[in-house]
């Protein structure tokens, strides 16, 4: 049970930044003249650590870099980490399609790989036609899809459309029988990236099922996704990927945690601000502001009560003053505004606040615009994109939706479920 | 070796970014028969769906051309080499189509299958096989087109002289087309994934490549060294030689046999050898 199907070392990936095929002639030149020379390709001492939000030095960057893990059998591996980490490099190389710069890796048996659900469909050919098709680029067998239609058919659930050409088919019907193709694959190591975003809610609980129903059969799994939750649920090891180096490798919650404090935000949760600064006017100037959980954790959660304010100078009286948000999702549509009653408002410093309430929020960036105004709709000053914060989701529970919430909020509301009849 | 294998274990798998220059792993390829087969079905019938006549196309193409051929080539008083020039016409457009398509459907291997390569693992080799293996279908399909016109000339007049203890060798100068035509393919398909110039070379490099190739002409135009050096060319050589063993009019030695294998061996070499090196990374400069 505890033999190795995976080994990895010192595996790394690198890539050339920009457009490839326009300027790497004369690096194709020189890697050439090095080879002839016996000399070690000269680009693979360049090239730096994957950081996708600073601008680098040079065109080389290395994806993965000295990569180092193993696998045991009947394993669910969880690989997590931020956006252009490195982890479907990982699980290209893993399965296949692009081979590594340096380093190896091994595998002990047959491996399937479910990067898209749909490969190779044909459009102009019926969902039978695709079936087998699809199975076969699986790396199935004809006998073995044979043996497997039916269920295949049955657990996708478009028997009526099955000698439809695909092309006609809705997009929920297509990935359906996408995934059912893929699911009845018998791999003993199954390497699936982030399939279960489709589909809808039932769906979805089928995909989780079909995952859950692989690993209990003593299959490896290799599952990576954004969606905590899942990987939570499903994996017994998650190995967390950070700027394209293995960070930690070890216990699903013990590495989850990590994870998420290792996504921190920058210090703009809160902020004071110098002497001068660009929100002042006669009539006023911007102090101070703050985002804070106040249930005293660092990252902002679904489930985190959030205090918002904001510290400020009044120059002039005014007769009618209140303070206001704007709460805009990362796409500048507003999510919600809320104000404070007006009211007269004399010289000196006021702190105002307000309390956004747990589990309002939804999983996801918003961007505050602060409102300062007057007599009912003259701006006193305004701090437009003033707070950038991100709120992240929390563990659900099982059986719960897995997908991704949509919507700007995400309100718990009194939900009751009575029995009416007797 | 950098990885000592300490414990004598078995992996199935083992993949290391240098591996060696020249493989061919048969039983990989023999495990995804089967894929093989389904690609076959998808291009023979995919490009039939939608329509009336469908695989009757394959009947109509080639007489088209042999009559315009026919139509034209005859108004410039063309020599057939003293065979019926819409018999001459049709042999050699239905061995050109065989090799072109070999040619061109395989020079887009890669970038017209990166979709697919990108997500899933199988041997890449599969695709330009399967390619061949339809080409084959459709060229027995247009065979029997042949045949029926090659019979008809065979009684009506007596042009024809056929070899008839040659005709097995036919078989041989189709695989040397295919053979010539793939590794073309391949080595295009190679290329085109990094340097997409190729791209445009290939559409009318084929066109001017059929000017060379005897499809419209007979080896007898030329004379001398001329008339050898385009024999070279495995197309052309093999288009004599079949027409020698169908009509008795041709021009081919054993000498031009074995130029015209060894060519078709080198430079099938030399494109699995390619293949090698770019279906290892193909991805990242696709």
């Amino acid at each position: 049970m505890s033999q190795n199907v995976i080994e990895v070392i010192d595996l790394s990936k690198q890539y050339r930044l920009g457009q490839v095929g326009t300027t790497t002639l004369s690096d194709d030149l020189t890697r050439w003249w090095y080879k002839l020379k016996g000399k070690e390709d000269p680009f693979l001492k360049v090239g730096e650590e994957n950081d996708r939000s600073t601008k680098g030095e040079s065109n080389y960057v290395w994806a993965l870099k000295d990569l180092n893990f193993s696998v045991k059998k009947g394993e669910v591996l969880g690989i997590v980490g931020n956006n252009g980490a490195g982890k479907s490099t990982l699980l290209k190389i893993l399965s296949r399609t692009t081979s590594p710069t340096t380093g190896l890796y091994r595998i002990k048996g047959r491996v399937a790989s479910l990067l898209e659900v749909g490969t190779g469909f044909h459009p102009d050919l019926t969902g039978r036609e695709n079936v087998f098709l699809n199975g076969a680029i699986l790396g199935m067998t004809k006998a073995e899809i044979k043996t497997n239609f039916d269920e295949i058919v049955a657990f996708s659930g478009v028997e009526r459309y099955i000698d439809t050409p695909v092309k006609r088919y809705s997009s929920g019907m297509y990935v359906r029988l996408a995934f059912a193709v893929a699911a009845h694959l018998n791999p003993d190591i199954l390497i699936v990236d982030e399939v279960l975003a489709v589909g809808d809610l039932d769906f979805q609980k089928k995909c989780l099922g079909k995952m859950k129903a692989v690993s209990n059969q003593g299959r490896t799994v290799l599952f990576v996704s954004h969606n905590l939750s899942a990987v939570k649920s499903l994996c017994s090891q998650v190995a967390f990927i950070d700027k394209g180096k293995l960070a930690e490798i070890g216990d699903t919650e013990k590495i989850i945690n990590s994870y998420l404090n290792n996504n921190q935000q920058d210090s703009s949760l809160r902020r004071l601000f110098n002497e001068e600064n660009e929100f002042e006017n006669e009539e006023f100037k911007l102090l101070e502001y703050w985002v804070l959980p106040s249930n005293g954790r660092e990252n902002i959660f679904v489930d985190s009560p959030l205090k918002i304010g904001f510290k400020f100078r009044i120059k002039k009286q005014l007769f009618s003053f209140y303070t206001g948000v704007h709460v805009n999702d990362l796409y500048e549509e507003c999510a919600f505004i809320t104000t404070e009653i007006p009211g007269p408002i004399g010289e000196g410093d006021y702190e105002s606040s307000f309390e956004i309430p747990s589990h309002f929020l939804n999983d996801r960036t918003y961007v505050i615009d602060a409102y300062f105004v007057k007599n009912g709709n003259d701006i006193v000053m305004v701090a437009k994109k003033l707070i950038k914060f991100e709120v992240n989701d929390v563990q659900r529970l099982e059986g719960q939706f897995m997908g991704e919430y949509i919507g700007s909020v995400r309100p718990k509301l009194n939900w009751k479920t009575t029995k009416i009849n007797t | 070796m950098a990885y000592e294998n300490k414990n004598n274990d078995y992996w199935d798998i083992v993949v290391q970014p240098k591996s060696t220059f020249f493989q061919f792993d048969f039983k990989e390829l023999w495990a995804y028969r089967d894929l093989i087969l389904l690609m076959v079905k998808r291009d023979l019938t995919a490009v039939y769906k939608q329509t009336i006549l469908g695989p009757l196309w394959m009947f109509i193409q080639p007489i088209f051309i042999t009559i315009i051929y026919n139509f034209t080539f005859q108004q410039a008083k063309l020599s057939t080499d003293h065979i019926p020039s819409i018999l001459f016409y049709l042999v050699g457009q239905t061995f050109w189509v065989f090799f072109a398509d070999c040619l061109t459907k395989t020079s887009n291997t890669f970038i017209s299958n990166a979709a697919v390569f990108g997500k899933v693992y199988f041997p890449r080799l599969v695709m330009p096989i399967s390619i061949a293996i339809s080409n084959f279908v459709k060229l027995g399909i247009q065979i029997s087109l042949l045949a029926v016109f090659y019979f008809y000339y065979l009684i009506t007049t007596d042009d024809l002289q056929p070899h008839w203890i040659f005709f097995p060798a036919i078989l041989f100068f189709i695989l040397l087309l295919c053979g010539f035509g793939l590794s073309l393919g391949i080595l295009f398909s190679s290329v085109t994934t990094k340097y997409r110039d190729f791209n445009f070379l290939i559409t009318f490099a084929v066109q001017l490549f059929m000017f060379l190739s005897c499809v419209i002409f007979p080896a007898t135009m030329f004379s001398g060294t001329k008339q050898f050096v385009v024999l070279c060319n495995p197309v052309a050589g093999a288009l004599e030689a079949i027409k020698y063993v169908l009509t008795g009019h041709g021009t081919y030695s054993v000498t031009l046999l074995l130029i015209n294998s060894l060519i078709t061996i080198l430079f099938l070499i030399l494109s699995v050898i390619m293949f090698n090196r770019t279906e290892k990374s193909f991805m990242d400069t696709v």
